[in-house]
């Protein structure tokens, strides 16, 4: 017998604007992300933490969209990877340097490493080369060999560009 | 690889919380930041009737300095945790072991407290609450307890909470002197294989604290220049009372220990 519980009203900020959705307490983020919201940049890979492809930014910080629920984040601040161009698509620094470097294969990790790099050069933006490897640990990626992910960052904190534009309250 | 369903409970005061766990009995969880929890809903190992989330109770997010303790809150992050400035200073231990939690993704949300609660052998802060010999503060609608680390902990994600109690904070003992800690683990970051630090207690005497090699921390007091302090680490490797999983046998686990152990206390001395 499958019980379901009733669902709630989530009203929540993603990329700038306000939405809102009705989930079950037991639908993780990521579903509600890409299911309920229609934001489909954000990808599910292993949910339960360890690929990092699910990866978002809630209240400011980089975190795995896997392993929250959609309940919980009535109020919350949330940016994607949709966040990072602008509205005429044009790519920011980070995605730039990405392309430049050749930093994606498949794309599928892409949009969470840009994310967890997002709230990373954010908060730090001088890191040194092992700085960045150390956040890239929490990202599983089967086609670069990451070396490529590593100089496409660093060619990003090399060149002082701001890492985003500025999407407004965070 | 997704949770049964389950009753959301947002308390807004730790009373409301403990009278929810008091309600649901062992059919609750405290959810904090859910990194650890959450793998286990979505792989159903847990099917908890009801998750008592309490990130929001604002009594919960302190960072204090309380006589000769560091008193961390339920509600704070790791990383908040490893970005409070005065952190080196007041637990040395701390500040180095922590990087070793988890990821910089996960260390985000994942809390000081549910790492505790968890109880995972291998994991860093109750190896580092375990060496310290630091304490755990459980509340539950009867009152407060306050539990020493190694009372608490009492085998593999098995601690000595009783069905209506929650960890409010854990209390790190400050003052302690030089630490060294490394671990092995498949990637950086990934739950450890083997964790071992050490804490210069005295010119004269350390601590070596083992995480991943039993069922909980290992906590041993050696003097520090006594000459066959290695051959008492190999002993002791020997004498473990280790598990073999999918990542390590038995035998590596030993090995690891009488490896780490050898290097992270020449790390202190240096």
């Amino acid at each position: 017998m499958i019980e379901q519980k009733p669902k709630q009203r989530v009203t929540l900020t993603l990329n700038g604007r306000k939405v809102t959705g009705d989930a079950e307490p037991r639908l993780l983020l990521t579903d509600f992300i890409r299911h309920t919201l229609g934001a489909t940049g954000t990808h599910v890979g292993c949910e339960h933490g360890v690929c990092g492809c699910c990866t978002v930014i809630i209240d400011g910080v980089a975190a795995r969209s896997c392993l929250a629920f959609a309940v919980q984040m009535d109020g919350a601040t949330i940016e994607t990877v949709e966040s990072l161009a602008d509205e005429d698509g044009r790519m920011n620094a980070l995605q730039e340097a990405f392309r430049r470097h050749h930093a994606l294969q498949c794309g599928f990790c892409t949009s969470g490493i840009l994310m967890s790099f997002t709230d990373f050069l954010r908060r730090n933006p001088e890191p040194s080369r092992d700085e960045v490897v150390d956040v890239l640990c929490g990202h599983l990626c089967r086609c670069t060999g990451y070396a490529n992910i590593v100089d496409a960052v660093m060619d990003v904190v090399e060149a002082h560009a701001p890492p985003q534009r500025d999407i407004g309250a965070v | 690889m997704k949770p049964r369903s389950f009753e959301y409970l947002r308390p807004a005061s730790v009373d409301e919380a403990v009278e929810a766990l008091a309600r649901y009995g062992d059919d609750a969880r405290i959810l904090a930041g859910g990194q650890s929890l959450i793998p286990m809903l979505n792989f159903r190992l847990l099917e908890p009737l009801a998750l008592v989330d309490i990130r929001h109770i604002a009594d919960l997010s302190h960072i204090r300095l309380d006589g000769d303790m560091l008193e961390v809150g339920a509600a704070v992050t790791q990383n908040r945790l490893l970005s409070w400035p005065d952190l080196a200073r007041h637990v040395p231990l701390l500040a180095i072991a922590m990087p070793w939690v988890g990821h910089f993704q996960t260390r985000n949300r994942g809390t000081v407290c549910g790492s505790i609660a968890h109880a995972d052998p291998s994991s860093e802060i109750p190896l580092s609450l375990a060496m310290l010999g630091g304490e755990v503060v459980l509340q539950s609608p009867r009152g407060r307890r306050v539990l020493k680390a190694d009372e608490f902990q009492t085998g593999m994600l098995s601690t000595a909470r009783e069905a209506d109690e929650m960890i409010v904070a854990v209390r790190f003992p400050t003052g302690s002197g030089k630490a060294a800690f490394r671990e092995v683990a498949r990637r950086h970051g990934d739950y450890a294989i083997v964790a071992v630090g050490a804490v210069s207690l005295s010119p004269s005497e350390i601590l070596v604290g083992i995480g991943g090699a039993a069922d909980r921390p290992v906590v041993r007091r050696y003097a520090s220049n006594g000459g066959d302090l290695m051959s008492e680490i190999e002993a002791l490797a020997w004498e473990l009372e280790t598990y073999e999983d999918l990542h390590a046998s038995q035998r590596m686990r030993r090995d690891l220990v009488r490896r780490l152990a050898p290097a992270v206390i020449s790390e202190l001395r240096s």
